[in-house]
């Protein structure tokens, strides 16, 4: 009905419309045979350490869709601002657009108040999001940065709970990951140190969880520079193949051979140019 | 003298119900022409538990920024601003039309931010637009 249409008010952000179809749909499915799609996820492991003049953030490239890798070497380590970087564990849509947003404010924040924006700030634009949408945005991140008060470190829990420590792990490799830190964590390392630490954490996750593999990207941030090292180490190279395995010509022995010639005919020839201006 | 506001904030358990008829029509009775069937379960329990959340979001959080706004600088700087907004909501395109609402956005300080609402279902984008005609009798009370 028309007047139907008026009284609907229509708002934007995410629509529920569909949540009780698809709570209908995924109780029948197994009844008909269907799978329901799952999400992708990085089933990952992300670490960053505080080191002497500033934070050095690992992760390793592995994206995951349920028992399938979807992607070999996808990026972890998101852009929040210059000084400021972001890896993400969880749904990958949902670290994607939750640092791109989180970026973007931080932006127009940074412009409005003409100063280069503080790890804090970011911790509390993220935190303040995820809180309101009550963890069903499944992002798990781990923010670093450095600021005009000096290195930064943050855990981010997809409900919204945060923690400031000096060296922090999460997705599904992040108890490997945790334990090489904490065997080998120092206060007030040196910048080669601190890589080397990171690098060996996130080989920990690599190597002994499923959930992560491929290559480890570093992302070493201090006052007024950022390296971003992608990928710093390739652990899971993809093999070579050692021989050919093409027959060789005159293999297989030629019993008879029939020649049949066909017999074409010319009927028309056209000439079409191409614009190749 | 006893604090009224605090007595609400005790009711635990209440289950948010959208209306009890929200299918009302003239009458007060389900409007089945105009809204078609109505089903209780449909309107008891919200389909996604953010759903109600998201929708009185912006609400809840004017009113927190109001409450605090009374505390700390009194009465009057709340009721000057509520005045401002509902002045800033009356600058309005015709009702089938989206507006900007610029003002209304620079007065709640939203005009530097970035959220979903700017990124999914924009409103300006969508596919479907209101029966012009209907809309604004609707909106001049002749429907």
């Amino acid at each position: 009905m028309a007047t139907a249409s008026v009284l609907q008010a229509r708002s934007a952000g995410f629509s529920f419309e569909n949540c009780k179809r698809n709570a209908l749909v995924e109780a029948n499915a197994t009844d008909l045979g269907l799978r329901v799609p799952t999400a992708r996820k990085t089933g990952t492991t992300i670490c960053g350490v505080v080191y002497k003049d500033g934070v050095v953030l690992g992760a390793d490239t592995r994206a995951t869709e349920g028992m399938i890798v979807a992607d070999k070497n996808c990026s972890k380590i998101h852009y929040i601002s210059p000084n400021i970087y972001c890896c993400g564990a969880g749904t990958a849509a949902d670290t994607e657009m939750t640092t791109q947003i989180i970026s973007s404010n931080l932006e127009l924040h940074s412009l409005s108040t003409g100063r280069l924006p503080r790890v804090a700030t970011a911790n509390r634009m993220l935190k303040q999001m995820l809180f309101r949408y009550q963890g069903y945005i499944g992002a798990a991140l781990v923010l670093g940065g450095v600021d005009c008060n000096g290195p930064h470190l943050y855990s981010i829990y997809p409900h919204g709970s945060t923690d400031k420590l000096p060296y922090v792990t999460m997705g599904s490799g992040s108890l490997a990951a945790m334990a090489v830190f904490e065997d080998r964590y120092m206060p007030d390392m040196e910048e080669e140190d601190a890589k080397r630490l990171v690098r060996d954490a996130i080989a920990g996750g690599i190597f002994n969880d499923l959930g992560s593999g491929s290559n480890i990207d570093l992302c070493v941030i201090s006052k007024g520079k950022v390296d971003y090292l992608r990928p710093h180490d390739e652990a899971n190279k993809k093999g070579v193949r050692a021989g050919s395995y093409k027959y060789k010509c005159g293999t297989t022995g030629v019993l008879t051979k029939a020649v049949t010639p066909l017999h074409t005919e010319l009927v028309e020839e056209t000439i079409q140019t191409m614009d190749t201006s | 003298m006893q604090n009224t506001r605090g007595l609400r904030s005790q009711l635990k358990d209440s289950v948010p119900v959208t209306g009890l008829c929200p299918q009302a029509g003239t009458y007060g009775v389900p409007d089945t022409l105009r809204r078609g069937f109505s089903s209780v379960k449909n309107e008891l329990l919200p389909s996604h538990p953010l759903e109600l959340s998201e929708k009185n979001f912006r609400l809840n959080q004017d009113k927190m920024n109001f409450s605090t706004l009374r505390n700390i600088q009194g009465l009057h700087a709340p009721l000057k601003l509520q005045m401002e907004y509902r002045a800033a909501r009356q600058i309005q395109r015709l009702p089938f039309l989206q507006s900007s609402n610029l003002a209304l956005d620079t007065l709640r300080g939203s005009d530097d931010t970035i959220g979903f609402e700017d990124v999914l279902n924009d409103p300006e984008l969508s596919e479907m637009m209101g029966d012009p005609h209907v809309m604004v009798e609707y909106k001049l009370g002749v429907l």
